[in-house]
């Protein structure tokens, strides 16, 4: 008796071996390596022998003195909340639209996938082509309307603007995709008897669809969230951040502390990495507590 | 029912098998590690940042053959510049590192300085035919740590036909006056005055020391009047429209591309892009970057050293610098650094290229007044200087702030980091 449940014991740790070798090696190692970095003081000579001394919340205390770290929190917050508003908002417009099954609508919903599918290296590109300020076809535009020219990737004004347009750009696909799946399974029949009722159009969207919509909406604005905090190539390949550091999120900055210098700062970019992650697991929290209350 | 618990159990088994036979291929030695007791012959890694290079090439053939006159065989890995300084660094960490190392200049310093470099004196490198100025970048605290196969610098490229039309006669640009007078008269005759990169990265840096080291201003004094008047310069060209506010976000790639549209008179931009140039479909002239005063400005210098890291087995050390002193010496120097389009750090070599190759000239001229950013003993320290530089470089021609305010934080920032 005892060794049948013995043996069946081991078999589900046979099974389930796999997945734990695997989250240990691919999400706790470096997630334990990222914290520990982040904890001591790391010079290119103590990274090589590995003798880092301990110095505590050190590289947190530095971080949080710098100049750059307010205006990166903010940005990032700004840039998170602003691209999530509008992704979503396009995204369920767009959705609500296609879902009315025109002809030519599966082609055209087709099409809108493309910034999704684009490699990330070449929409921003394409982007900063568009929006340069001297030979970008934006500004050309708005001259034909008789509009000065805006620097949009060069003056700190308008650079964290241009990076937020081409961020919202690639991010509604997402949207639309997972929305547009959302609203097939909300049954026509509701439709039907609301319009009996003498609901349509707006009120039907208002009392209907987004409030059936609502699981689908908060795991897509989820998503969205932790996608878009750790943006990072987007702005890297537009504007590096700047000018100065007008378009810096912690992800661009502790890039740049950890690896656009030549002199890597591994404790510091470690530390920033790691507000990120808390950041995200934050908003995760938060997500799980709504979802519960709704269960 | 006692089938199925069986066959579950046998592949649990069998899973846990071949998790274990994953697990320790994993932990065995990679097989790259060089360390693994070759003895006399054997195999010996060198790592180079010209991935465009392929077993085909001459540069590669040049390793093979150095290698077989050591008496061992070479392997060479090519790797993208700018990951190979972190390459180069977690080898060291894991005492995996090549046997012979080419690098950017610049970063010899941040290795020598974590212990990942063996210097030139213990290693048996002779450095003596190197020109000194070039030399400099690559000693920290008066010690070699590698040997320069090749040097390029700045110098400022001019459109024939986009000068002739505006009536300036290049040869009479000898200073930032005469500079700036012949980009009023290029943009007055309806063309666009000169390109250049100062975007946020260490490229920004590279591209606006011409100008800072030109005006007499020092590194170790970021907010000197000099200083201040050289980020003037720049600041006033983009504010009379002289250089296109797009600087701001060029790398010296994109500055290239607006140069090569044929509309811009002037094109700060280095050696490398000769080839491009005789493609461009206009005829191009060079002058060096001139200094405030007149003369020649010192532009930094760019290129790689050839080092030898440290190995736990010295014994290796012997056969890599045979290696080393067979790509640096001067029978190779001219083959190499015509496929690479780079100026010889000897004196002698030069001559044979500008022999070669009249056009060359100019390039030796500005290599020869030429500065190592890492000089001066700066060391590591430089990439702390040179971070708040561009900064200040990107605040003033943004207009956030006056050249004056701009160096002022930078030099503070500097100054801290520096301590």
């Amino acid at each position: 008796m005892t060794s049948v449940r013995r043996a069946r014991q081991l078999a589900a740790w046979g099974f389930l071996a796999p997945v734990v070798v695997y989250l240990l090696a691919f999400y706790a190692y470096p997630l334990y390596r990222n914290l520990d970095l982040s904890l001591r003081h790391y010079t290119v000579r103590s990274f090589v022998r590995g003798d880092a001394p301990f110095s505590g919340l050190d590289n947190y205390r530095t971080i949080f003195a710098d100049p750059s770290f307010g205006p990166a929190l903010l940005h990032t917050v700004v840039f998170t909340g602003v691209s999530l508003v509008f992704q979503f908002a396009i995204g369920m417009a767009l959705a609500v639209f296609f879902a009315q099954n025109f002809r030519l609508s599966a082609t055209l919903r087709a099409l809108f996938l493309v910034p999704w599918l684009l490699p990330l290296i070449v929409s921003a590109s394409t982007w900063s082509w568009m929006l340069n300020s001297d030979s970008g076809i934006v500004n050309w535009t708005l001259g034909l309307a008789g509009v000065d020219p805006v620097n949009w990737l060069t003056s700190p004004r308008w650079s964290l603007v241009s990076v937020i347009i081409a961020n919202i750009w690639i991010g509604v696909p997402f949207n639309l995709v997972v929305l547009y799946s959302g609203l097939r399974t909300i049954p026509g029949e509701i439709y039907e008897a609301a319009a009996l009722d003498g609901a349509s159009g707006w009120s039907a969207f208002r009392r209907i669809t987004f409030p059936l919509l609502r699981p689908v909406s908060a795991i897509t604005l989820l998503l969205g969230l932790v996608y878009t905090l750790k943006v990072f190539d987007i702005i890297w390949i537009m504007t590096r951040g700047g000018p100065v550091d007008s378009s810096t999120t912690l992800a661009t900055w502790s890039y740049r502390l950890s690896f656009g210098n030549l002199l890597p700062q591994f404790g510091p970019g470690a530390a920033v990495g790691n507000l990120l992650i808390v950041m995200a697991l934050i908003c995760g929290l938060i997500y799980l507590r709504i979802q519960r209350r709704q269960a | 029912m006692d089938i199925s618990r069986r066959g579950r159990r046998a592949a649990a088994g069998a899973l846990t098998v071949v998790l274990t036979i994953t697990l320790s291929a994993c932990s065995s030695d990679s097989p790259g590690s060089g360390g693994s007791g070759d003895g006399a012959g054997g195999t010996y890694q060198i790592w180079d940042p010209y991935p465009q290079f392929d077993d085909s090439s001459a540069w590669v053939k040049l390793l093979t053959s150095c290698g077989a006159g050591a008496g061992v065989t070479v392997r060479r890995t090519g790797y993208d510049t700018s990951d190979l300084t972190n390459k180069a660094l977690l080898a060291a960490q894991q005492d995996n590192s090549p046997d012979v190392l080419i690098v950017d200049n610049p970063v010899i310093s941040t290795l020598a300085e974590a212990g990942a470099l063996a210097a030139a004196g213990d290693t048996g490198l002779d450095t003596s035919a190197m020109l000194p100025n070039l030399l400099s970048a690559g000693q920290v605290g008066g010690r070699a740590y590698g040997v320069p196969i090749g040097a390029n610098t700045l110098a400022l490229y001019y459109n024939k036909k986009v000068l002739a039309a505006a009536e300036v006669d290049p040869a009479t640009i000898t200073d930032w006056a005469g500079l700036t007078a012949a980009l009023g008269k290029v943009k007055a005759a309806g063309k666009k005055g000169i390109t250049f990169s100062a975007i946020g990265t260490e490229e920004g840096s590279f591209q606006f020391l011409p100008w800072f080291w030109g005006s007499g201003a020092q590194l170790t004094q970021l907010d000197s009047p000099q200083a201040v008047s050289a980020l003037t310069l720049w600041t006033d060209w983009l504010e009379q429209g002289y250089a296109p506010n797009s600087v701001i976000n060029n790398t010296q790639t994109t500055s290239w591309q607006e140069f090569a549209t044929g509309d811009y008179a002037f094109a700060e931009n280095g050696t490398w892009q000769l080839a491009n140039a005789a493609k461009a479909g206009f005829e191009y002239g060079i002058i060096p970057v001139p200094a405030r005063a007149g003369g020649t400005a010192p532009a930094p210098t760019g290129g790689e050293f050839v080092s030898i890291p440290v190995q736990s087995e010295t014994g290796r050390y012997a056969t890599a610098a045979k290696i080393v002193a067979c790509l640096t010496g001067s029978e190779n120097l001219l083959a190499t650094d015509t496929t690479l389009s780079y100026v010889a750090p000897t004196a002698a070599v030069q001559q044979q290229q500008v022999a070669q190759n009249p056009a060359l000239q100019v390039w030796v001229d500005a290599v020869k007044a030429a500065k190592g950013r890492t000089g001066d003993n700066l060391g590591t320290r430089y990439p702390k200087i040179s971070e708040p530089l561009w900064t200040a470089v990107q605040a003033a021609l943004s207009g956030s702030k006056s050249p004056g305010d701009a160096l002022t934080a930078a030099q503070a920032t500097a100054a801290s980091a520096t301590k």
